[in-house]
């Protein structure tokens, strides 16, 4: 049987994948002991630091910014090769001059969250106390933990107000989490494939991700660094597992089908036979390859605390209430993971506040990943979205 | 107050394209610059396009996905929604002016419509085809058949206007109401209005298109 996992060195790959956690390839902030992140989890983190890219010029008055959060296992190279995979950004196809989110136009701010592995303070960074990996001693972190990490970011950068905060799946619960803690900072917010909560499906799923990670023995109780192993299948399989999550049936079946992986007949083994399951080895594998799996234990907790009607008793309108902010909600119509529901129960809470609000659900069937694949009318959308908010901040003339 | 001054105030800005069709350049008369308008089926957006230009802050509902999506795509803060479901959830006076265009015969309670409107907006505007025209009554009387023309071609099978009425059927409906009718229009097939002081039986018989612009009668009912 084929080892989908080979393992070459072990000890030299942590090392070089401590380097890019450490010292990544991006601009980086340290933030001393005199501005300490303050975590919902009680913990001070001091000192922390954080990676970010940035694409296009800030104008004089500082008013052109665009933030972009990033998804649970994306990171801040939104529109630039990436520098372990060498494939192109996240976001690039949408990102970049000309592109809907223009950086001819717009000065593109991404940082990687805090909690992440390719630069901002993590599981996987260096503790400066002790020099050794953090890992499950580093402290749980919230949504709003990255929020405010990112909200000092932007203090360092010397700007007041993002022209507009953008992101999907985690990257929209973030986008929601500013504009709801910080609505003066906001002048619009693209929310887009999200939920202002996790639900008990998302949760579940990701407790079958994070159970992999844990029922896989290279993982040593979280210290898996200080034993030179990486618990590759375990995160291999969380990654198969919620890969599943990202597309849809259809999707499924109109990329696959029932068709076998090079060959005729079934050779009657647990082999990959079908091209469904090659398609998803290769998920798993090529992820472990960029994606450290204590961060991921984090990063999807994280995403399972969010709430944020719970956090204003129980009324999810009252987190937006009395907003100045444009918003623009995106749904895909096969996304089940943050279904269209989700969508509108935001809307709904935005009208009952009575922001300024559109809302479209895209008609295709890429399901949650649309909000990364090649959608037309979703570039069409946000394209729209920014110009006519360009045009009321007074970046764009009207025309 | 004469038919002119409708048109005054929609004199369209330099940089607005003269394609607006009539009945909205009428209804865009109507509403004050600056106020809040909320369009309930706005459609492709043309309308709510109009007002923003003429320095309205507009917000629009629509039923069709594709309706949605292009309004959006032109800057506009539209969402999905259904008139008949989703009126319940706005508050009282959440609005300056809420605009029915063309909108009200293709409701399921056209009467619980429009009292969500009059309550949610301080003013309604409500524009529909009149189903007394007389081109509607020949075809019915001559034919036999449910009239159909440019303005409204689709079959009786397959039309989103399951609420015809006529113009007199509305004014009566806005007494029952209690809709007080500030300004009422009727425009002939070239989206003109006819002439103001004409007696309701002529409108009735003339007008292919009523526009009203309405108000609570009572202050607390």
């Amino acid at each position: 049987m084929v080892n989908l996992y080979p393992v070459p060195s072990q000890r030299a790959d942590v090392q070089e994948r401590v380097r890019e956690a450490d010292h990544p390839s991006s601009h980086v902030v340290t933030f001393g002991a005199d501005q300490p992140l303050q975590l919902d989890c009680g913990i001070a983190l001091s000192p922390f630091q954080i990676a970010y890219q940035t694409y296009g010029e800030l104008n004089a008055e500082r008013t052109n910014a665009i933030l972009i959060c990033h998804a649970l296992t994306g990171d801040q190279h939104v529109a630039n090769t990436h520098p372990v995979t060498g494939k192109g950004g996240w976001w690039d196809t949408l990102v970049g001059p000309g592109l809907p989110i223009d950086t001819d136009r717009y000065f593109v701010i991404c940082s990687n969250v805090i909690g992440g592995c390719m630069g901002s303070s993590g599981p996987f960074s260096t503790n400066p106390q002790t020099g050794q990996v953090w890992g499950l001693d580093f402290p749980f972190i919230t949504i709003p933990d990255m929020v405010r990490a990112q909200a000092m970011l932007i203090d360092h950068l010397g700007i007041e107000t993002l022209f507009c905060v953008a992101g999907g799946s985690m990257g929209g619960m973030q986008v929601l989490q500013w504009a709801s803690a910080y609505p003066q900072r906001v002048f619009s917010a693209l929310p887009v494939a999200c939920s202002t909560r996790h639900s008990a499906q998302n949760i579940a799923f990701h407790e079958v991700g994070r159970q992999a990670v844990m029922a896989d023995p290279e993982w040593k109780g979280g210290r898996y660094f200080a034993e030179g192993t990486r618990p590759r299948r375990g995160l291999a399989v969380a990654r198969m597992a919620a890969h599943i999550t990202y597309l849809s049936d259809p999707a499924l079946h109109r990329k696959f089908g029932r068709r076998l992986q090079d060959r005729e007949v079934p050779t009657f083994s647990f082999d990959a036979d079908f091209e469904v399951e090659s398609y998803l080895r290769h998920q798993g594998s090529s992820f472990v390859e960029r994606f450290d799996a204590n961060s991921y234990l984090y990063l999807t907790r994280a995403m399972d605390y969010l709430d944020l009607a719970a956090d204003h008793d129980g009324v999810l309108a009252e987190a937006f209430r009395n907003t100045r902010t444009r918003f623009c909600v995106v749904s895909f119509t096969s996304d089940w993971l943050f279904p269209t529901t989700e969508s509108r129960a935001i809307v709904h809470a935005l009208n009952a506040g009575g922001a300024r609000v559109s809302f479209a659900e895209i008609e295709t069937d890429k399901g949650h990943d649309a909000f990364l694949l090649d959608v037309p009318e979703f570039f069409d959308i946000v394209r729209a979205f920014l110009d006519s908010g360009g045009a009321a901040r007074g970046l764009i003339r009207k025309g | 107050m004469a038919i002119a001054h409708e048109f005054a105030g929609t004199e369209p800005a330099a940089h607005v394209p003269h394609t607006y069709r009539g009945d909205h350049l009428l209804v865009a008369g109507m509403v004050e610059p600056g106020s809040r308008v909320l369009d309930v089926g706005c459609g492709d957006g043309d309308l709510l396009r109009l007002l923003e230009a003429r320095g309205v802050d507009g917000r629009g509902i629509e039923l069709s996905r594709e309706g949605v999506n292009r309004c959006v795509a032109k800057g506009l803060a539209v969402i999905q929604g259904d008139a008949d479901t989703d009126l319940a959830d706005y508050p009282d006076d959440a609005f300056d002016y809420v605009i029915l265009s063309q909108t009200l015969q293709a409701t399921r309670q056209p009467r619980v419509v429009l009292e969500h409107m009059l309550r949610i907006g301080r003013h309604g505007i409500v524009s529909f085809p009149n189903f007394g025209h007389w081109r509607m009554r020949l075809q019915l009387l001559l034919k036999g058949q449910m009239p159909r023309t440019e303005g409204l071609p689709a079959t009786w099978y397959d039309t989103a206007n399951i609420h015809f009425c006529t113009i007199k059927d509305f004014v009566q409906l806005c007494d029952e109401v209690d809709a007080r009718m500030d300004r009422a229009v009727a425009l002939n097939t070239w989206g003109t209005p006819l002439r103001f002081n004409a007696p309701w039986w002529f409108w009735n018989l003339f007008g292919e298109q009523g526009v009203f612009l309405l108000s609570r009668a009572g202050k607390a009912r």
